[in-house]
Order: C-alpha cells, then structure tokens, then sequence
C-alpha cells in the first residue's frame, strides 16, 4: 500500500463540515472530527512529505515556509496544524487539524497529546495497514487460484475423455497443464467411413479468456470437420467462424488432420501450429503445410497435405509448451532434441513417456512448467498393415508418395516463432534466432551479420506485411540442413510484394536525391549468402540462406 | 535482450563536440538525435565525434537517422568521426559506405553490440 493510498483511507475533510478535522480512526463515528471526504494527498515528490517525516511532532501550517502544492491544498482547506504519522522513519500518514471548537490555539499541552497520541499510533496504523495489504494479496491470489481452478476445469471439460480405439493402431496422448493454465487442447472427432480428425492446438494467452476460446474452437472444429472432412475445408470454415468472435490479440493455432486407418493416409492442414513429425525407418522428417493461425484475417487458405503411414510408422503433434521449456542454464528444449528422440521405435505410449523423461532430465529437478505441454502420437502397427486396403490404383499411391515427399523437409527445425506485427519486435525475433543457431557454433561474425538480416526482414514484414498491426503476426521458421541455414519470414504481404528499390547511394542520399531511409533490402543482401522473395497467395516469404560448408569468416558473397 | 530506449547526451569542450548514444539507433531517435546535434552546433562546435559505446544496436532506420546527421554537419562544415563500433557495425558502415563521409576510429575496446 503507498503512502498516498494510507492518506486516502485514513484523512479527509468532511463535505458537511465547514472545519476541516481529521482522524486516523474514529474512536466514535459519530463525533464531527470523523473524517469522511476526500482525502488531501502528498505526493512523496512534495517536498512537505520530506519536512514532514524529519519534523519532530506537531507541524504549524502557518509556519511551514515550502513551496508545496499539498500545503496550499491544506492551508486553503483551513488545517492548523499537521500531526505527522512516523515508525520507523518511514512517513505513513498524518492527521489533519483544523482550527480547536474553542477557537483558541493549540497548547503545549495539546500538542504533547498529540505527539503522544501519534507515536503510539503510527506503528498501531503501520501493522494495521500490512494486515490490509496482507489480506488484499491473499484475496488476489484465492482469485487467481479459483479463476486458474476455473480455466482447468474449462479444459479438462472439453479435453477427451477416451482415447480412440483404432485397429491396427496405437494412440497415445497427454495434456500437462502450467500453473498458468496455457490454452492447449487436443482432440479426436470420428469421421465418416471409420476415419478420425485429430486436433492439436494452441491459444494464445493463458487463463479463462484462453480456456474460453479453446472450447469454442473444439466446439467448431467438432461441428464442421464430420461435414467437411478435408483438412484445409475445415481450418478455412473454422477460421471464418472464430474470426469475428477472436478478442483482440487472440489467436489459436492448430493442426489438424484426417487419418484413416484402413490405409495409413494421413491428411493435414495447418493453422500456425508446429509441424508435427513422421519417423519412418529411414529417419524422422517434419510434415509441413503452411497457413496462418486461426481468427486473425479474412479469407485466409490452407494448404493440404497427406503422407500416408507405413507398418512401425509414427507421427507425433506436439505443441510450443516442450520445445520451449527451458533448462536450469536458460538453453530452450529445442526441435533438436525432440526430433532426435523421434528416432527411436518406440511404441505410441513410450513417444509420450520417452518425451516426458528427457524434457525433465533437461529442465532438472523443482521445474516449474512454463506453459502447457501436448502430445498425441500415433503409431501403425505391423498388423494394421496387412490389414491395409489400398485406395486408388498403384499411379495414384506413387503421387501421393512423391507429394508426401515434397511436403516433408530435409532439414531440421531450430526454431519456429510467431510474433505480433508490432514495430520494435524485431529485435525479439533477432535475438531469438541467435539463441537457436546457437548449437552451430557459427562464427561470431556471420551470426551477426544473420541477426542483422533477420532483423531487417523482420522489420519490414511488420510494417508492410502485418501495417503495424499487432493483431496480424509475421511468422519465423529457422531451418539447417548439412550444407544451409535457413530462415524463412513470413508475412500477410498486406502491401503487396516487395519491389526492389533503386540502389541505396549515400551520395544521393546526402544530396537529397533519395530520401535517407531505404537501406533494408540493401543491407539484407549483404548479410546472408542468399535472399529470396517468395509470394503465396496471402503470405509473403522473405528467404535468407546462408551455406554453411566452407563458411568459416568470410563475407557472404556480394 | 529487450529494446533499450535510446538517449543522446552532448558535451563540448574548446569547440569539440561529442554526442554519446546510448540504447537502440533505430528510427524512434531522429529527434533525440537532431537535438543533440543541434544543441552541440548552437555551442559551437567545430568538429564532432559520435560515440558508439554504449549503443546496443544499429538497424537501417537507424541509419537513416545518421545520415541525416551526415548531411547537416556537410551543411555546416563540421567533420564527424565514429568511435566505439564493433566489428560488425564498421562493416555495416563500410558496406553502406557511410564511412566514406565519417571517419572511423577502430581501436576503442569498448563497442557497439558489446554491452549487455
């Protein structure tokens, strides 16, 4: 509680009282001297506040000599004297006196009494006031636990109850909730002819507000997928539905796809969300389709994927609450690790349990869970298989190999970052990206020369892809592979494409034949080994590449 | 490391002018900037050094901002120099060649992007 708060609560005039007469406590509330008015404040930068905690008791209003906005508020109002409030050298309050009833000046012996009376007060008012405080936070935190108690009833209200029984399949997920409560949710809608949507998902913000639009989500996603059943269908109806009801700032990402059992195929689309792992016997690849996160633009498309699962195949979805959990040293969990315990044939429960068992060993013991964790795994099993029943002719499974193959990545993710188009959040973005090529020990110089590139993307993806909205995010994607690093940027190209400028020219610039700005692009280029421009329907994809075979500390190439 | 707020603090002496930036050189400090400059130019200075030290980041924007700064003191006839620029930013100004109109100087331990 500050001192002002005190002076509020505790000293005032009264509005029918001419004379203004204070009091720290009533000792009968009905005597006149009972303050009940607004309070006259002093700010701790009045310099009365100073004088009146060095004062030694009783303070004539007459005789202070200050140049003090609460003593001319207090002189006009009529006071006489001030009777400070002071324990343990620190000012608490103070009475306000107007003139005696008597109109006769305040004795010595009035002014003992009250020196007397405020000693033995202060530290009484000082204990009082810690109690209120004390039980102000108490009453915020039992608020904060019964909205937080709220939210996870929210949740586990619309998580599944049972887990779907698929022949030939073992799924397996987990839902960890922070003390915070985050938003994550995950579900599982039967379709028509024996398939299964399956939904991870995340909200932004955490608490109620987030619990809410995570239900209402379910509940859209629960209404339209039987409907509609193809993936990127369902995301573009979903997305038009939350769209007007999104409170501002609010988004949800979501992954969402159609197995179907009999056949291994597995077709997704993706909202924002992270892409979710196939491990094969050949490795671990990411499935990625790109589509911004649901509730934050109109008319927004989705891509459609499909890979399609063979005998001992998994994928997993997951959401941002693992690979961001952060270990006692501040390092981030990562895509590394995650995708390097992928590689294991693990049936669909021990994915879940191997998972879990590294992230703790890596965020050590007395953790406290930054954000929610999800999980869904699935795995085919050796006789689901056999069971499987081919759709379409030997031409069309190859297509869809060769389409599987394409929509899959090389590389591996390093970092995957959605963040408000909010000028001054490019700095956030470049730091970010420093903290993931961490691991690749690059030289210093290359890395920041990358930040520098990241940051001038960046920059211009909020101001002309997302206008400076914050509502309207710029996506981030690191990726390495063997021989490059690369870093995709990713806006709602709400301007339209980039156009190459002319070339920045210092000259020009200085004679004022080019205005002094321009330098982005110009600089970018000369950061990293390779930039490119890609436009895909909505979005707008700035490319930065740099090789890193041979990369040592050398230049890019100009 | 979040975005520090940038300030810019002049002092001359015998005619030396020298304008210390402090935090993120980006486009928010043209007018902190300006007014250094000019505060500096109304003392009379004849020749300008801008301390790098403790800035902690440099963007495009932020270079805008300089060669505004460039261009006033070629209206003036004041010469400037840099000083406190890490290796990077010396890069960046070679490659923009800003360092064609400031001179640098190279061997200050302390340097832009240096600080925490």
């Amino acid at each position: 509680m500050t001192f002002i708060e005190s002076l509020r609560r505790t000293v005032g005039r009264s509005r029918s009282d001419p004379t203004p007469q204070a009091a720290v406590a009533p000792a009968k509330p009905t005597l006149p001297t009972v303050a009940t008015g607004p309070a006259i404040e002093i700010q701790p930068s009045d310099p009365l506040f100073a004088y009146l905690q060095g004062a030694p008791g009783v303070v004539d209003v007459e005789r202070v000599a200050l140049e003090s906005a609460a003593l001319a508020e207090l002189r006009a109002s009529g006071v006489r004297v001030i009777v400070p409030l002071v324990t343990q050298g620190e000012l608490i309050g103070a009475l306000y006196l107007g003139p005696r009833l008597s109109d006769q000046d305040y004795s010595t012996d009035d002014r003992k009494l009250l020196s007397t009376l405020a000693a033995q007060a202060a530290p009484a008012i000082r204990v009082a006031q810690l109690v209120r405080e004390q039980a102000i936070e108490i009453q915020a935190r039992e608020r904060l636990e019964q909205e937080m108690r709220v939210a996870t009833l929210i949740q586990q209200q619309f998580l599944p109850r049972e887990l779907p029984q698929l022949d030939g399949w073992q799924v397996a997920a987990y839902y960890g909730p922070a003390r915070a409560v985050g938003g994550d949710f995950y579900d599982f809608i039967p379709l028509p002819d024996g398939r299964i949507g399956v939904v991870v998902g995340d909200v932004t913000d955490k608490g109620v507000p987030a619990a809410l639009i995570m239900a209402r989500t379910q509940s859209v996603l629960r209404g339209e997928a039987p409907r509609l059943v193809e993936p990127s269908a369902v995301l573009q109806r979903a997305n038009e539905i939350l769209l007007p009801e999104m409170p501002e700032r609010m988004f949800v990402t979501c992954l969402y796809g159609v197995l179907d059992p009999a056949t291994g195929r597995f077709s997704y689309a993706n909202a924002g969300h992270l892409a979710p792992y196939l491990r094969t016997a050949d490795g671990v690849v990411e499935l990625r389709a790109t589509g911004m996160p649901l509730g934050l633009l109109a008319d927004m498309r989705y891509d459609s994927r499909e890979a399609t699962l063979a005998a001992d195949q998994s994928v997993v979805l997951y959401s941002d609450g693992i690979i961001e959990a952060h270990g006692p040293d501040g390092d981030m969990f990562g895509f590394p690790r995650l995708r390097e315990l992928m590689k294991a044939d693990l049936a669909g429960s021990e994915i879940i349990d191997a998972i879990l068992d590294q992230l703790h060993a890596f965020t050590g013991g007395g953790w406290e869970q930054e954000d929610d964790i999800t999980i869904v795994a699935l795995r085919r099993d050796r006789g689901g298989a056999v069971t499987a029943r081919p759709i379409g002719g030997a031409t069309d499974v190859h297509a869809k190999a060769a389409e599987t193959a394409d929509a899959t990545s090389s590389g591996e993710t390093l970092l995957h970052l959605v963040i408000p188009g909010e000028q001054g959040n490019e700095r956030m973005a470049m730091d970010r990206v420093a903290e993931a090529v961490a691991p690749l020990a690059l030289p210093e110089a290359r890395v920041e020369r990358l930040k520098t590139a990241v940051s001038e993307a960046t920059m211009n993806a909020i101001e002309y892809g997302s206008r400076n909205d914050p509502a309207i995010p710029v996506e981030i994607d690191v990726n390495v592979s063997a021989a490059d690093l690369i870093v995709r940027i990713t806006d709602q190209g709400l301007s339209g494409e980039i156009r190459e400028t002319e070339e920045p020219s210092i000259e020009a610039k200085l004679a004022g034949e080019q205005k002094p700005r321009g330098w982005g692009l110009f600089l970018i280029k000369h950061m990293v080994d390779a930039m490119e421009v890609v436009t895909d329907g909505n979005a707008q994809t700035v490319i930065l590449t740099l090789h890193l075979e041979g990369a040592g500390d050398a230049s890019p190439a100009v | 490391m979040p975005a520090q707020p940038f300030s810019a603090e002049t002092v001359v002496v015998d005619g030396r002018a020298t304008i210390t930036l402090s935090g993120d050189l980006n486009g928010t400090a043209d007018d902190d900037l300006t007014r250094a400059y000019d505060e500096a130019h109304s003392a009379g200075m004849s020749a300008l050094t801008l301390d790098f030290s403790r800035a902690a980041y440099i963007n495009s924007t932020g270079i805008a901002v300089l060669v505004r700064i460039l261009a006033a003191g070629r209206r003036d006839g004041i010469q400037i120099l840099a000083r406190g620029l890490s290796p990077h930013y010396i890069e960046i100004f070679e490659i923009t060649r800003i360092s064609d109109f400031m001179r640098i100087e190279r061997d200050d331990p302390a340097t832009v992007g240096g600080i925490a």
